[in-house]
């Protein structure tokens, strides 16, 4: 066969493999497509089967009394109210306490120490502080505010609770901060401001919506565990607010209630924790609505 | 330079204030300190553990690590089920979720009508946001009878029927124990998983992708042959910490582990992590006893293979981040 | 202070001149010297960027600086008010004479010396709060001022930058809602009501639209009435439209410096000559 000078060099497809090849491949690409949305049909039904469990057993449970009425002993009645304003303290406290810390360690990392060892350390253990079991951090605050103390109390939950925010207040801030161009910088520092001026009035305020968005999903996360709380603030039937003493949280009483023999108490539960779960997901969604609106 | 002052063009005179570098100090101290809390926190949080969990440490030795036996009677203490537990729940969860998040990743990125993107995206995401206590009941109300009258019964009488792993998936069908325990878990570690790998798989060039398919590559065949290859190390990353989270998940699961102390050969037999342990015995325990001492033991256990796994994870991320 | 010619002048049609350019006539310069750069150099870590600098800022004149990308242009004019003292590993040897001060000196009050030497960016930076604040934030820093004085300054300094008309009904508005154009003026209001003695432009219309362009430059020519000014450009045509005298700088050496209309008609340098003829750029 000579040599075609024009072309390529064997003008001659071979259809038949190409074709049987192709065939072969959109199959597996067909497979492959099914099985992915498979995946996603099972992951969206867990998700909806998480939710209408706890609106049908929740709602179900739901009256009035579970906002007026305090724990009470199973078959008198009772509700979830000392619990609710127990962890809208102890949550309340924790955020007002872990905000500024992690407000001042994210500028840090963002504005001081881009690269400097000290600041990669810092970051590294404030990323494994994120991820960290967070019974760990219940039994760390035990040794520390319980034990030395004589006594649980609604302080070690609120030290518990800042130090599980901590985390996520930093890495936000940092990656707000970080969003920030440095023409804008230099343009407060050629005004003849300090640098401190330039972060806390400038910088803070263009990053502000940011970090509302991460403190709001922060709120999130801690509004919901138990763990720490078993440990430190170890939860209260009564009535009882006083931080130097055992409080009672949401979290705390669906865990005992929903792990008892009590059917009042296990319908108690879900009420709760349709409220817990209500209150997270909004959170979460209007945090990430703004987010959106920032990026 | 001072023209007059009734002139529209004329510089105004006002004195100057003096500037002082003390904000300057102040505030950068500040900053400096709340990054020294951070570590010190940490710091404190290893000592702690460490120190309380000494007792047990000097009482039985190394053999603690992997000694099974847990008898409050005869104090004497084993981290060996605990230890059992923690990993083989995890790494079934991983085995389990993995796949899944890659098919909801893929579905994500590729497969999805552009208009659902966001809202199933969302919908993923708000999994994760779900408490884990919420998990916990659900599972024990929901997913394990469910287990027991269905899923155990069909793996029993199917998997339990092969040689081999068939040991894995013997017993009476009581719906609760590591299988459904590990069940929990990957999916709750789905969502963290799914939204790495969607991140990073939207993060490779749009150009790569490209000259794939403009080769004729199919979907598959360029996630396949350029993502996957690309993302190599985030994906990685993304799993371990989905790892690191499940070793360390307590609410989820005490209320399916079935809280026994001892190994069984099958995954449905009931058994223990260290998280559920230490949750569900913690109560019972007086403080300064061996027992305390020995759930603090687990607790530093279970921090050092967190810190492992989660300091690996983020090794294989912040790789992607510096891009 | 002798009067400026204030008509630029035709210029004759010439080989290896710019054709029909205007450019200022020579407008004798000023005797008073604002800012003295002697033997500076620069340095981005090991790499000096700057040789051996000498170079005047007249009073009260437009002093142009161009030259190719990279020819340290831009360093120069960030070395006059410190900026480059934020980032590590840049670092200045040498005199920078203002007011017979050496600003390089570490003693020296660095907020202080941006008040008097204030700076115009290429990227117009409007800060996230409203127009009055905008103004108002710089002078907050270096005095205090009862309402009725900082509100006076603001109008003030509006007006300068030719901007007052346009927002004095919405001084409470977003300043992230202005243009472009009306966002740089804002800036260079921002940066004239801290009242500075030296304003330097580093590529002040290059993100701008032509008609903005016009407006930032007949606003330089008004300010130099008051301000001593330098302005960094790679449009030369700007350069002869709007300086008095003109640096040319290459590889980071002052190439020549001259009266605009001497440099841009008759350069003494080859390499001036082949960089305004376009040979390279």
């Amino acid at each position: 066969m000579s040599v075609s000078l024009t072309g390529s060099p064997d003008p001659h497809r071979d259809v038949a493999v190409a074709a049987s090849l192709g065939r072969r491949r959109k199959r597996a690409d067909l497979t492959i497509a099914v099985l992915s949305w498979t995946a996603t049909a099972i992951g969206l039904i867990f998700l909806a089967s998480i939710l209408v469990t706890l609106f049908i057993k929740g709602l179900g449970a739901m009256a009035p009394s579970v906002f007026t009425e305090v724990t009470k002993p199973p078959g008198s009645g009772g509700g979830l109210l000392n619990a609710i304003i127990g962890s809208l303290i102890q949550v309340g406290l924790a955020t007002l306490i872990g905000t500024p810390i992690g407000l001042l360690v994210g500028t840090y990392l963002a504005e001081y120490a881009r690269d400097s060892t000290f600041g990669n350390i810092v970051r590294f253990v404030s990323d494994i502080l994120l991820s960290a079991p967070s019974i760990l951090i219940g039994l760390f605050v035990y040794q520390l505010l319980v034990l030395p103390f004589g006594g649980f109390s609604g302080w070690a939950g609120v030290v518990a609770l800042a130090i599980l925010i901590i985390p996520i207040v930093v890495r936000t801030t940092e990656d707000m901060l970080s969003l920030i161009p440095n023409t804008l910088r230099e343009a407060v520092i050629g005004l003849g401001a300090p640098k401190w001026k330039m972060i806390v009035l400038i910088c803070w305020r263009a990053a502000l919506s940011g970090v509302i968005t991460g403190v709001l999903l922060g709120v999130a996360r801690i509004a919901g565990e138990t763990a720490p709380l078993l440990f430190t603030s170890l939860g209260n039937n009564a009535a009882q607010y006083a931080l130097n003493a055992p409080m009672p949280s949401l979290p705390i009483t669906i865990y005992s209630y929903a792990g008892s023999p009590f059917q009042d108490w296990i319908e108690l539960a879900w009420a709760g924790a349709l409220l817990i779960t209500l209150a997270v997901l909004l959170l979460n969604i209007v945090a990430r609505t703004l987010l959106r609106g920032i990026k | 330079m001072s023209q007059a002052t009734t002139s529209p063009f004329a510089i105004p005179t006002a004195p100057r204030r003096r500037a002082s570098g003390l904000g300057d100090k102040l505030f950068g101290w500040a900053c400096v300190s709340a990054g020294g809390l951070v570590l010190l926190l940490l710091g404190g949080i290893i000592l702690e553990l460490f120190l309380g969990g000494l007792p047990a440490f000097k009482a039985f030795g190394l053999k603690f690590f992997w000694d099974t036996e847990w008898d409050p009677v005869k104090e004497v203490f084993g981290a060996g089920v605990s230890v059992y537990g923690t990993i083989v729940t995890a790494l079934l969860a991983i085995i389990l979720a993995v796949p899944m998040a890659f098919g909801v990743a893929f579905f994500l990125t590729e497969l999805c009508p552009p208009g659902l993107r966001r809202p199933i995206g969302t919908a993923v995401e708000l999994l994760a946001a779900v408490p884990s206590i919420i998990y916990g009941m659900w599972g024990f109300f929901v997913i394990a009878p469910l287990m027991a009258q269905h899923v155990q019964p069909f793996l029993i009488d199917t998997l339990g029927e092969l040689p081999l792993i068939g040991a894995l998936f013997q017993g009476p069908p009581f719906g609760t124990g590591l299988f459904t325990a590990a069940l929990i878990l990957a999916i709750m570690i789905l969502p963290f998983i799914a939204a790495t790998m969607r991140d990073v798989f939207e993060q490779v060039p749009a150009v790569f992708k490209e000259s794939a398919y403009g080769l004729g590559s199919t979907r598959w065949e360029v996630m396949r042959g350029v993502v996957l290859p690309y993302t190599r190390l985030s994906v990685v990353g993304g799993i371990m910490l989905g790892l690191g989270r499940a070793l360390g998940e307590t609410m989820a699961v005490t209320f399916v582990i079935g809280n026994a102390n001892r190994i069984s050969s099958s995954l449905f037999g009931p058994g223990n992590t260290i998280a559920s342990v230490v949750a569900l015995e913690f109560g019972e325990s007086e403080t300064g006893s061996l027992k305390l001492a020995s759930l603090l033991a687990l607790g530093f256990i279970l921090f050092l293979l967190s810190f492992v796994v989660l300091a690996v994870s983020r090794y294989m991320l912040r790789s992607r981040l510096k891009h | 202070m002798p009067p400026l010619n204030e008509s630029p002048a035709e210029v004759p049609n010439r080989d290896g001149a710019f054709g029909g350019l205007k450019v200022r006539e020579s407008a004798g310069l000023n005797g008073n010297i604002r800012v003295q750069v002697k033997n500076l150099d620069f340095y981005y870590g090991d790499n000096k960027a700057l040789k051996n600098i000498n170079f005047n800022l007249p009073d009260r004149q437009v002093t142009g600086m161009i030259g190719p990308s990279g020819c340290g242009k831009s360093t120069l004019l960030r070395v006059l008010n410190r900026m480059f003292s934020l980032y590590p590993g840049q670092r200045a040897t040498g005199e920078v004479l203002l007011d017979e001060r050496n600003i390089l000196d570490d003693s020296l009050d660095i907020n202080d010396l941006r008040a008097k030497v204030g700076m115009v960016f290429q990227k117009p930076t409007p800060f996230p709060m409203s127009i009055r604040d905008n103004i108002a934030f710089g002078v907050n820093l270096h005095e205090r001022l009862p309402k009725a004085a900082m509100d006076e300054r603001i109008e003030w300094a509006l007006t300068r930058a030719a901007l007052w008309g346009e927002v004095k009904d919405r001084l409470n508005a977003s300043a992230m809602g202005l243009s472009g154009g009306q966002q740089q003026r804002l800036c260079i209001a921002r940066t004239i009501a801290v009242r500075p003695e030296v304003i330097l432009f580093d590529e002040p219309t290059s993100a701008l639209d032509p008609i903005s362009t016009l407006k930032v430059e007949e606003l330089i020519d008004e300010l130099k009435r008051d301000f001593t000014i330098a302005i960094v450009t790679h449009n030369m045509q700007q350069a002869a439209r709007c300086a008095d005298q003109v640096a040319f700088f290459y590889l980071g050496e002052m190439i020549e410096i001259a009266p605009a209309a001497d440099l841009f008609t008759a350069p003494k340098e080859a390499k001036t000559q082949e960089y305004i003829t376009g040979r390279f750029g």
